[in-house]
């Protein structure tokens, strides 16, 4: 049997639309502002965000978002796997870490950078958030591959190694961002297809 | 260690390693040990088949791997080819101004849009990027896309370089050992970076199959859900990994005759395993780490240690963990001390990084 999608988001523009309506917006901001308005907004009680770089705090915020929405704020463990996408890695954060390095007079890496310079961070932050002892994979692509990331999913499902999975797009470069995540159910109304997935996304 | 995947094996066998001497005084201790690739040799074995400065470094070695591959499987990519290619950092020495190519070519889907053109591989390249489990990953990602019939075959590669960039971080977490790297032994004293890239053809058809063929029978990942750079202190996510792939396996740890472990020489990492290996009841099981012998080579570890799995199980030879002398964490495990023959059918392969992420997949071997 195939499963469902039971909520989505997108978090764009200096906007946040949960299943397609708008439910938070602060237009004059930057992205990280942004992403702080977001976070007060929110009121996860999680100090550990401010820590993060731009791709774990927007990650963190979409998950955050999603879960809420289905009741799943708890300390319990969830059986949900995590499947992420982006476009450009961790590449902002490398950039910083790279500038760190260029100059022999002024060489001051920092392990705290460093750490992020691996997407799949996001996953870890979102997994210690939420107790998802699960399966994750980042994978990097130059668009968002409904395709790809809903037959993934689908595997992760069929094959017995999650009861649900969190999945999408989170990306962060130097001059824009964007999220699209949804949450897969054994119930509910939209069916798990890659046609459907592609048109959620399109839907900011 | 050499250009082919029987030169690594061969020198593994003979207790050869390929780690040297890197002095610089931004390092901690002044100094570490790593292995390097000979790039004028790539250079000059690329030029015998094409212009290697239209490619960047890691290019020209993942060419050069997934070319070996394709000639010695004779196969060609169609529709229902796939390409995965792992990797942490991918054309990470681009960011570097002294670096002739474009920083653009840091981007990811950049480094999969040149390897798929290069091979006329129908789709985009499917590319992974999930720290250091990202090789051994792709064999199990690759597995799945099997199971699920969205391919027939599936040319997976890894690859990464060794970089400034790399050294710098590791060393900021004072995370590298000044002399070769000791995987499990009390005297450890920190990782040692290598680079590397490897290509293997994994398949859902039986014909043509080389000597050294395994059977995927099962994977599994999951996270520590614990701390992003450190791993988990009772191996929750290793522990589960193994257990998720033994289920799908139809096999327990009496099934297992091998290990090939991550085993990085950081202090907490090696203990952490040998706590997850003993709550899954492999205590008794023999063990290795390969990064005695070419250090660790990130997103190209876990497919590079698979492969050379393959050749373990095909020699029936269980090769020394490289640099061990005396058991240094706190469960019991079997580190092999020195190369010996042994009759071997199955072996597990694990993998663990940053990110709290651990992946097990579980092989056997295909001839009798």
């Amino acid at each position: 049997m195939a499963d469902f999608i039971s909520s989505y988001c997108h978090i764009a523009q200096n906007r946040v639309l949960l299943n397609g309506n708008e439910v938070f917006s602060s237009p004059d901001e930057d992205a990280l502002n942004f992403l702080k308005s977001t976070y007060q907004w929110l009121k996860p009680g999680h100090p550990k965000f401010f820590k993060m770089d731009g791709l774990s705090k927007l990650a963190f915020i979409a998950a955050e978002l999603l879960l809420k929405e289905e009741g799943l704020i708890s300390e319990k463990e969830k059986d949900i796997a995590v499947v992420l996408s982006n476009k450009a890695s961790s590449l902002d954060t490398d950039r910083k870490h790279q500038e760190s390095i260029n100059d022999a007079e002024n060489y001051y890496p920092s392990p705290a950078v460093f750490v992020h310079t691996l997407p799949n961070i996001c996953i870890g932050e979102i997994s210690i958030r939420h107790k998802l002892y699960s399966e994750n994979v980042f994978f990097v692509s130059d668009g968002f591959q409904a395709a790809m990331i809903s037959n993934y999913s689908e595997a992760l499902l069929k094959l017995g190694k999650t009861q649900r999975v969190l999945a999408g797009w989170v990306d962060w470069d130097s001059d824009s961002f964007e999220a699209f995540l949804y949450l897969t159910n054994n119930q509910g109304a939209i069916a798990h297809e890659a046609e459907i997935v592609s048109n959620l996304y399109q839907r900011k | 260690m050499g250009f082919d995947t029987k030169s690594l094996i061969d020198g593994i066998e003979a207790g050869k390693h390929g780690l040297s001497l890197l002095k610089d005084a931004r390092l901690v201790e002044g100094q570490t040990y790593c292995s390097k690739i000979n790039h004028e040799e790539v250079e000059k074995r690329f030029s015998a088949f094409d212009d290697p400065k239209q490619f960047t470094r890691l290019e020209r070695l993942l060419i050069l791997a997934i070319r070996s591959v394709l000639e010695q499987s004779g196969i060609r990519p169609d529709t229902r080819t796939g390409l995965i290619i792992s990797t942490t950092k991918g054309n990470i020495d681009v960011l570097d101004p002294a670096n002739g190519f474009q920083a653009d070519r840091a981007y990811l889907p950049a480094l999969g849009k040149v390897i798929q053109s290069y091979f006329d591989f129908k789709e985009d390249a499917v590319i992974i990027s999930n720290a250091c489990v990202s090789g051994i990953l792709a064999l199990s990602v690759a597995k799945r896309f099997i199971n699920i019939e969205k391919y027939d075959q599936v040319i997976v590669c890894a690859g990464d370089l060794l970089s400034d960039f790399i050294l710098s971080g590791f060393n900021s977490f004072q995370a590298l050992s000044n002399e070769p790297c000791r995987p499990y032994c009390k005297n450890r004293k920190g990782i040692n970076i290598g680079e590397l890239a490897a290509a293997v053809l994994v398949t859902k058809h039986k014909e043509g199959l080389a000597e050294e063929a395994l059977r995927a029978l099962g994977t599994g990942s999951a996270n520590d859900a614990n701390h992003i750079s450190g791993p988990s202190r009772t191996g929750e996510g290793l522990f589960r990994s193994i257990t998720s792939a033994m289920k799908e396996s139809g096999l327990d740890a009496s099934g297992i005759h091998y290990i090939s472990a991550h085993g990085t020489a950081t202090d907490f990492n090696d203990n952490m395993e040998a706590i997850a290996f003993h709550r899954s009841g492999l205590g008794q099981c023999p063990l290795n780490s390969l990064k005695g012998y070419v250090g660790h080579t990130l997103g190209a570890s876990g497919l590079m240690e698979a492969i050379v799995g393959m050749h373990s199980l095909n020699r029936n030879m269980l090769f020394s963990s490289l640099g061990f002398q005396e058991s240094g964490v706190s469960e019991e495990i079997a580190v092999i001390k020195e190369t010996r023959s042994a009759e071997l059918r199955t072996f597990l392969k694990t993998a663990s990084g940053f990110g709290g992420v651990n992946t097990a997949a579980i092989f056997e071997k295909v001839k009798h």
